[in-house]
């Protein structure tokens, strides 16, 4: 067996390559980056100006439920899960005892006792080896990653096109709610959260509905503007909002305050939770680093791992970069020491050899197109 | 995806067209636009350049990636577009024609000659590559 057919299918491969999807390797699966004839600039704008969908089927979902499961979800996340009533939702960091991030996820509540977390694709079995071993129920600890599909729908005409396909749903919700609807005779979760800073929905369906959901959704959506966007265009748009992308923003030696997130860490909630010590410690210490956004001054395009620069001295490295498709101007993430982590620092970025100037910016980089409540 | 039949190709999706006199216009396939998206930057070697065949002779920066690009046949740098500064994106629009990138003087004969011709890489395309 080659690489190649060990990869992942998701529900929606055969739509993919019908629609032209360029078909790559991603955390094991088989995703598409473009689309044939759209292209990331042309899918990144129609999520911005109109509405896109994307296959996120391969993220994992791991369900925590039964009695105490309330209690086990607060205690292995580091957001304050126990303000979330049900139908609520929240991101959330999954941290090592030191604090470092074993991934960064969303918390469902879909019950008192009964909740969805859902997961990066390359960290879903090293998420679900963590929550058994530091869970103090781990029989409570299921992955239930191959039994639900994905369908993002994300942008201004968002809610529009739902409507279309699910009459009466989903009207009026601001963001970080879940509920159930029916959708041809089979329960579908309707979430309003997303990674594109974009108003609109995730929808977690049964593997077996993924793709009559998806192609009900393309259909009635022409007029609309709707586009598939593959996973180049995913990346431009969670970029221009700041988002961290784990692996680039986030992983197990970095913690959620260096990356800028902690207003999803709180470590003085009932009963605390794994790793929140140490991020208290952290936090009284002082950081040593603190990602920022760039903005380059310079014509180039500062890619991750390219070294941060400040008066000729290598300072840090850059996270993510790109060139922006809505403020058409190249951005990036980096890590640079806290003392330089200050609004309009100059630093230079190596671009293979050459270095460009860039200053450092608050991000997001780029106001959304559309705005909660959906 | 356009091919056109008057010119040759490489395997890692460079065109280059005979002007007759010697030179010869360089830029990338339509297919490597396609799979680059959004041309936003392109750098080319000045001209004067001398160039090996497989040589570097510019780097495409798109929204997706960074791509070097490698000379079709030895020479040297005669002629770069300089409407590629203002307009990287006719890189997309226009891959065979305002799109071009560099004239190449050969220094070498028989290179042009031996690289692909459309069928070739037509066939190139579809086996994957």
């Amino acid at each position: 067996m080659t690489a190649e057919t060990a990869l992942r299918r998701t529900p929606l491969f055969d739509a993919h390559v019908r629609l032209g999807g360029q078909m790559v390797e991603f955390a094991g699966w088989h995703m598409p980056v473009q689309y044939q004839g759209r292209g990331l600039v042309a899918e990144h704008e129609a999520t911005r100006t109109a509405v896109g969908l994307f296959d996120v089927s391969h993220m994992g979902e791991i369900l925590i439920e039964g009695p105490g499961a309330a209690v086990e979800v607060n205690r292995l996340v580091s957001n304050d899960t126990s303000k979330l009533a049900e139908g609520d939702a929240c991101y959330a960091l999954l941290c090592h005892d030191d604090g470092g991030t074993v991934d960064d996820l969303y918390v469902y509540r879909l019950g008192a006792e009964r909740f969805l977390v859902v997961v990066n694709a390359s960290n879903a079995d090293k998420d679900f080896a963590y929550m058994q071993k530091m869970a103090r129920k781990p029989s409570l600890v299921h992955n239930r990653s191959d039994d639900f599909a994905q369908i993002a729908v994300q942008g201004p005409h968002a809610t529009k096109l739902l409507q279309r396909v699910a009459p009466g749903e989903a009207i009026g919700l601001p963001r970080n709610k879940i509920r159930v609807h029916t959708f041809a005779g089979r329960d579908v979760l309707v979430a309003t959260t997303g990674y594109t800073g974009e108003a609109g929905f995730e929808l977690y369906c049964a593997p077996q509905s993924a793709e009559a959901l998806w192609f009900a959704l393309l259909d009635a959506g022409q007029d609309l503007g709707v586009s598939p966007v593959g996973l180049g265009a995913r990346d431009t748009l969670r970029l221009e909002m700041g988002y961290p992308l784990y692996g680039h923003e986030l992983d197990d030696q970095t913690s959620g305050y260096e990356a800028r997130v902690g207003w999803a860490i709180k470590p003085k909630k009932e009963g605390g939770f794994v790793g929140g010590e140490a991020l208290v410690r952290q936090q009284s210490d002082g950081l040593m680093r603190k990602l920022v956004g760039l903005e380059l001054v310079d014509r180039g395009v500062a890619r991750a791992d390219y070294a941060v620069l400040h008066e000729g001295k290598l300072v840090g490295s850059v996270t993510s970069g790109t060139h922006s498709p809505t403020a058409k101007k190249p951005i990036a993430l980096a890590w640079v020491p806290t003392g330089l982590a200050v609004n309009g620092t100059e630093v230079h970025v190596d671009v293979r050899g050459q270095p460009k100037r860039a200053v450092v910016v608050p991000f997001p980089f780029v106001t959304p197109g559309s705005l909660f409540p959906v | 995806m356009a091919i056109p039949a008057e010119l040759r190709y490489t395997t890692d999706h460079e065109w280059a067209r005979d002007e007759g006199d010697g030179t010869y216009s360089v830029g990338v396939t339509d297919f490597a636009q396609e799979n680059l998206g959004g041309v936003v930057y392109v750098e080319l070697s000045a001209e004067g350049t001398g160039l090996a065949a497989g040589g570097r002779f510019g780097t495409v920066e798109s929204t997706k990636s960074v791509s070097e690009m490698y000379a079709p046949i030895s020479g040297e740098v005669v002629a770069k577009n300089a409407a590629l500064d203002g307009e990287p994106e006719l890189v997309n629009s226009d891959p065979y024609g305002a799109g071009w990138m560099v004239k190449i003087r050969a220094t070498a004969s028989g290179e042009f000659a031996a690289l692909m011709d459309a069928a070739a890489y037509e066939a190139h395309v579809a086996a994957g590559h």
